[in-house]
Order: C-alpha cells, then structure tokens, then sequence
C-alpha cells in the first residue's frame, strides 16, 4: 500500500517547531506555507460562490421560459461565475499550491519575495468584494459576459466600474506573484538542481509565470480602455470616433488565449507529479515535456482570434488563426502521450490522487479534441457561440484544471496537514463528481450541435429534456463539492486516524517528501544538496 | 526564527509584516473611490482622497523598511540577484502594458480607420476620407496634430541626454566619486522635470490652441492614452531617481552594492525607449 500508516519518528516534530499558532499570524504572515492555505481556502470560498452562480444559472436553464431569475440576473450570473472562477478559484488555487510546494520542491526556505508574496494573496479579497459587491450596486454586476465586450461593457452601469478595477486588482496580484514565482524557481534551487532537473511542477509555473506576466498588462491596458471610453469620451472601441469594438476583442483575447494555458499549464505540472507517482515509474520524456510545455506557451500568443472566427476576420486570417490552432494540438498530444506511456508497464494503484488524474487524462483530452473541432473555421461559424462551446471549455476547465486541483489536494494535503485523507470517501467524491459532471456537460455538446445558443436564460422547447438533465447534474456536482470539503475538513482533523509519513506515497520521488508531515512552519532553511 | 535573526545568510526571509495588508486596504479604498467618483457619488472624491493618503503611508512605510534592511546589511549576495530578476520581470510587464496602446493605435491607423473608409461603409459613412489624424467619422470638432519637430523633438533630446547624465552619474558611482554621482543625478532629475513641464504646456497648448483633446475621437485617445501614461512612468521615474538621489547623498551606495540606483536606472532608460517609440510612431508618422 502507498500510505504507511504510522511514523513515530515525525510524531512530535511541530513540537519542536515553534508555529506561531495565533490566528491573526495571516494578516502579517511571511510565511509562504501560511499564504498557500490562504490562497487555497480563499480559492475555496469563491469557487462555492462562483458554483452558487452556476446552480443559479441551471435552475433558470432546467426548463424553459423563465421560472428563477429575471434576465437581467441572469447575464449577471454568467458574466460573474465566469470571471469568479477564472480569477478567483482556479488561479488562486494553483498560486496556492505553488506558494506550498514550490519552496518544498526546489529546496527552498521560502520564496523569493516573502513580503509581496502575502499582498499577491491580500489584494484578492479586495477584488472578491468588488466583484460580489457589484450585484448589490444600482444597475447590479456586469452584465455582457466575462469578455467583457464592448459595446455592451461601455453601456452598463457602474457594476461594470467595480469589475475593471477588480480586474486591475487581481492582475497587479498576479504579476506580483508571478515574479515572485519566477525569481524563486530562477534563483532559489538547492544546490545542484539544475534546470533540468526541476520538478515538473516547477517548471509549468515557471512557464505559466511568463505567460501571465505578458498578458496581465494587456489585460489591464484593455479594460482601461474601456475604463476611459465609459468616463472619459475616449472612442477606441466607438466606431464614430474611429475606433472598433473588435479591436477589443483582439487585445482581449490576446490575454485571453494565453490565459487558457495560464489555466492548464499548472494542472499539466500537478497530473506530471502524480501519474509517475502512483505508476511508480519515472516521467516518461522530462525533456520532452518540457519543450512541449514551452511550445504551448509560445502558440498561446499567436492564435488569439480563433475566438473571432465570426467577427469578420478576413479568410486569410481565419485559415492562418485555424492552423496556428491546431498545431497547439501537436505539443499537448505529446503531453498526453508521455502521460500514457508514463503509466505503461507501471505498477499502478489507483488512489484518489491517481483516480482523478485519469479522469483528467480522459476528459481533458476530450475537451481537447473538441478544441480541435472548434479550431476549424467553419465548423466554428455554426458552433460559435453554442453550448457545444460551454460543453468544451467546461471539459477543459473543470475536467482539466479542477480535476487536477482536487488531485493535488489529495496528494499534497497529506504533507499539509499530516493526516492522511479517508481514501474511501476520497474515491467516492471521484466517482461523484465524474459522473455529476459529464450528466452536466456531457449533454450540452447536443445542445450546442443542435443550435442552443449560450448566454440565454430561456430556450425553445425542442431543447428541454438535455437541459433538465443538465441541471440535474450541476446540482449533483455542486453537492459533490460540499462533501469534499468535509473530506478536507475530517482530514486537516485527523479523522482517518491514519498519520501521514514524511513520503506517504512510496512511488513519489522530490525534496517535498524529505521534510516531515505536516510540513514544519520553516523547512530547508539550509539548502539541500541535490546530486 | 526567520533569518534575520542571523545575517546576511543566503537567503532572507522578513519578519511579519503589516505593510501588504494596509497596501491591500489602500487599494480598495482606491478603487471604490474610483468607482464613486466616476459615477458622481458624493463619498467617492472622499474615499478616493483617502486611499491615496494609506497608498502614500504604505509606499513610505514598506520602501522605507526595505532601505533598513538593506543598510542593516540582511541582503546578501542571493537576493541582489533576486531583486534584479525581478526588475527585469517587472520592466517587462510595463513594456507589455504599453504594447496593449500601441497595439491599439497600430490596429486603428491600420485597420479600423482605413476601414470606416472604404467602400463597405460607404451607406454608413459617405463622406469619411479615412486619413489620419482623425476624429473618426461621427466626431466633428477639428483639430491641428501636435507637430513632432518643437516641443515633442526637444523632449526627445532632453529625455535621451538625461540617460546620458544618468549613465555618468552610474560611472561615478562605480568609481567612488559620490559628489559626481551626485551632481549628474541630479541633473538626470532636472532634465527629467523639465520634460514633464513641456509635457504638461503641451497638454494646455493642444486643449486651448489645437482644439486636440481626448475626446477628439481615436486619434486623441490614442495620442492622450499613450503620452499620459508615458508621462506617469516618466514621474514615477523622476521620484525613483529623487529617492535615490537622497540615498545617495546619505552614503548608502558603495561602489559594488547600489542596486536601487541600477533599478531605477533601468526603470528609467525603460520610459526612455518608450518615448522613442512614441515620438517616432506618435508623432513622426
């Protein structure tokens, strides 16, 4: 069995540890293992709120006509869940993974940037109140979907103000962080850990760094621009002043596209962990994933307006943005098939780390291939804008990138808390959310095949029964979630009754499983040699 | 318990710190002050007024905790090397920032204004020439474009000499003649100021005499967007160098540990290459 149950010779280190345990610690912490927990859980608290958003939705969708919320609710939830999600669940939880095991991992006392390390978590609070705080302002949330789009964006109330500047919040956390991030991995390995010999974890955020440092400023040019163009009577998206509102979308989803990857390029490094872990086998091609990992992130720049192939985009540049696309599939097949021949011959066991994983393994590479459906041009033009495009970007978000967050949950959480998790409940939140989530989104690729347009809170009948079967789903899925959070919480009290080694998972390899569980507050305050 | 306690190890971790925490409040008094004053809501000059007075407290209070530390001695070898990877990131997410204007003004010389022109929205816009500067089809307030050979050329002069002064200024440094260094750097601030002055006649010159303003459709948006934000870096620069300047003349920089004055070096050779851009792409073409 991977988890050895006991280990008395790491019993009593957090006595010796001098953990400061007063609560108030947080708001002054320089600790990067305190920031970490504090990125997770707040990740935690918006991905509920943005799920709450989402279950909103689906009631409205269960069945046609307008039953729930009003229309106006209605954009506001698909436009809040969108942008809550992205910005503040999934990134967040990903920084705070970074924040606890990237020190761990590189042999590292903590990170570059101690200090700014705990505004990067700080300045997110003040944006989730921005951004929750719009509903209850006259005009409520924005309301034009989370790309924000113009001229709609231009048109709507001050809720939209209160969105620029959560946005310009969470972008000066992010570079902050992302800096801090890159100088760690740059600067702070342990002697003898060469660059190619970083964790793939590592290596993942060093990239998904850069890729965030580019295109947050972009991202922050963009909406000052529509700041400016609200209150200021500039035209750079008012064709009567010369401008375009594509051009919006063309500085937009040049930070958007890359965004993707900022997303999945870290889920990438979580499932690169675990999948050799529980294989009990190296990764198949490091170097390989490596280059794969930066060749994604160098397309990531040059192939933005596949999300406009109907906005009038000339035919050369719909064909180049097509190809462009699809070669994105090249270096991410590569991924997938070290993932696959990582785990070929492997002795594998199938904790809940592992089990979803494979879900991700099997569903990202249908969210995938997908993508690669939606990448053709014509294909787009009739999908465009369809839930057969929420059904792909779901299979990418939450089979991908939450997938792979749970994993890591599972598989670190250990190190946090020195407990094992229950591995029977663990494996039951697995099956429970697989199987919530495809009845969820599973049916929406035949409601986008049939024409069901997003962004709409009432539909035609012809588009009922998938719908209802949908919103059964999300609801089951949204229950799984509140079950695992009691998993986390039975784990952080010690439930299993089970301690959690120094190396719970007898296949893991890394400088994160030399320091004892729970982690103690300082670690590697000497830097490890690595041979 | 963290490391300094014991210094200058190689690494160093600070103690619990209250500044992130006022810097975050300082932000989101910011922000709804904003978000007030925009939408013409009585508190928001108020909370707007506040924020910035918590802005300015925490700025002081954190720089002026790093400049302890750094005089304390706690910052070895490791983390000079930290804190230049990290300028160097922080300069390129500026560069990326200003790409995001110029990108606009590229897409609308070459795109969206040659667009409105042609015959595909001939019905919409009949009479629009599509030349550049413009005000767009729909805007009718005519202006005269901000010549690049008066003020706009000497700014460039002043700007690329005060890189000048400014690298003097360094060797001085590096040589030990601190009342040099002294000297150049101020002048480097000096020159620096004097191009906000011209910026800011020019400003007034273009809304009183040009009939230029930021409402002049997407050539004034573009040229005020772009130069305005240039002349912020350019004053977050000047007040970069003025600090250092002070530390200068206090005797914190030795000849081989002065990287404040080598960060905000870079910082301002970086406003520097931006208003070549400008000058070139804003003005000139």
């Amino acid at each position: 069995m991977a988890s050895v149950p006991h280990d008395h010779s790491h019993d009593h280190a957090h006595d010796h540890d001098h953990h400061p345990l007063k609560w108030t610690r947080f708001f002054t912490t320089t600790n990067h293992k305190d920031i970490g927990t504090m990125y997770m859980w707040f990740s935690f608290a918006m991905f509920l709120s943005g799920g709450v958003m989402a279950l909103g939705i689906r009631a409205e969708l269960f069945q046609p006509g307008l039953q729930v919320v009003r229309p106006e609710l209605f954009n506001q939830l698909t436009t809040l869940h969108g942008i809550v999600m992205i910005f503040g669940a999934i990134m967040p939880a990903f920084v705070g993974f970074a924040n606890w095991m990237l020190p761990l991992q590189l042999g590292a006392p903590d990170m570059a940037f101690a200090r700014m390390n705990n505004w990067s978590f700080w300045l997110l609070p003040p944006a989730a109140i921005l951004l929750i705080g719009s509903f209850f302002v006259p005009g409520g949330a924005a309301a034009g979907g989370w790309t924000l789009y113009p001229p709609l964006s231009v048109q709507a109330g001050m809720g939209m103000d209160m969105m620029i500047f959560a946005v310009h919040i969470m972008g000066a956390s992010s570079i902050m962080g992302s800096i801090n991030i890159i100088t760690t991995i740059l600067n702070l390995r342990a002697p003898g850990m060469t660059m190619m010999k970083l964790p793939m974890f590592a290596w993942t955020w060093l990239i998904t760094a850069f890729l965030l440092i580019a295109t947050m400023p972009v991202l922050a040019g963009a909406v000052t621009m529509l700041l400016t163009d609200r209150h200021f009577g500039t035209t750079f998206f008012n064709a009567a002043g010369g401008g375009d509102p594509v051009m919006f979308q063309h500085i937009f989803w040049f930070f958007g596209h890359p965004e993707v990857y900022i997303i999945a390029l870290p889920a990438f490094g979580v499932v690169s962990q675990i999948i050799p872990t529980f294989s009990r086998k190296p990764l198949f091609g490091y170097a390989s994933m490596v280059y794969a990992t930066a060749s994604i992130a160098i397309l990531s720049f040059i192939v933005w307006a596949h999300h406009m192939y109907t906005t009038g985009l000339p035919a050369a540049g719909q064909l180049y943005f097509m190809y462009a696309t699809m070669l994105i599939a090249v270096p991410t097949a590569a991924k997938i098939f070290n993932w696959l021949a990582t785990m070929w011959r492997g002795s594998i066991t199938l904790e809940t780390p592992m089990l979803f994983c494979l879900g991700f393994l099997f569903l990202f590479t249908m969210g995938g291939f997908t993508g690669l459906v939606l990448s053709l041009t014509p294909v787009d033009i009739q999908l465009h804008d369809t839930y057969y495009v929420v059904a792909h970007f779901h299979y990418v978000m939450v089979a991908g990138a939450l997938f792979s967050a749970f994993a890591a949950v599972y598989y670190w959480g250990p190190k946090w808390t020195g407990w094992m998790y229950e591995e029977k409940l663990g494996k039951i939140h697995f099956w429970w959310s697989l199987i919530a989530f495809n009845i969820t989104f599973f049916p929406q690729h035949f409601l986008g095949l049939a024409g069901m347009p997003r962004r709409i809170p009432d539909y035609n009948m012809q588009f009922e029964n998938w719908n209802a079967v949908s919103s059964v789903g999300a609801f089951l899925f949204g229950f799984a979630q509140i079950f695992f959070i009691v998993i986390v919480i039975r784990m952080i009290k010690g439930k299993s009754g089970i301690r959690a080694a120094a190396k719970p998972w007898d296949g893991a390899e890394g400088l994160e499983w030399t320091v004892p569980s729970p982690a103690p507050y300082h670690t590697f305050e000497t830097p490890p040699v690595v041979k | 318990m963290s490391a300094t306690s014991h210094a200058p190890g190689k690494y160093f971790v600070p103690e619990p710190s209250k500044w992130p925490l006022v810097g975050s409040f300082a932000l989101l008094l910011l922000a709804f002050g904003a978000v007030g004053t925009m939408n013409k809501l009585a508190w928001g000059w108020w909370t707007l007024a506040a924020g910035s007075a918590v802005l300015l407290y925490m700025l002081f209070g954190w720089f002026g905790q790093v400049i302890k530390e750094s005089e304390s001695k706690l910052y070895g070898k490791n983390v000079d090397i930290s804190f230049r990877w990290s300028m160097s990131w922080f300069i390129f997410s500026e560069v990326m920032f200003f790409a995001a204007f110029f990108g606009a003004l590229g897409f609308a010389r070459l795109h969206s204004v040659p667009d409105l022109a042609s015959i595909d929205s001939k019905t919409l816009w009949p009479n629009f020439a599509g030349s550049w500067p413009t005000t767009g089809p729909y805007i009718d307030s005519p202006f005269t474009p901000m010549g690049a050979w008066g003020i706009p050329a000497l700014n460039t002069a002043l700007l690329l000499l005060s890189g000048v002064w400014l690298t003097l200024s360094h060797h001085a440094v590096i040589a030990g003649h601190r009342s040099k260094a002294i000297g150049w750097l101020a002048l480097t601030i000096v020159f620096g100021v004097v191009f906000l002055g011209f910026q800011v006649y020019e400003y007034i010159h273009a809304y009183s005499a040009l009939n230029l303003k930021l409402t002049s459709g997407i050539f004034g948006s573009t040229f005020f967007m772009l130069t305005g934000f240039h002349g912020f870096h350019v004053t977050v620069g000047a007040i970069m160098l003025f600090v250092v300047l002070i530390r200068l003349m206090r005797g914190h920089f030795t000849p081989q540990n002065h990287f404040a004055f080598e960060a905000a070096a870079w910082y301002w050779h970086f406003v520097d290459v931006v208003w070549l851009g400008l000058f070139v792409i804003v003005y000139m073409l």
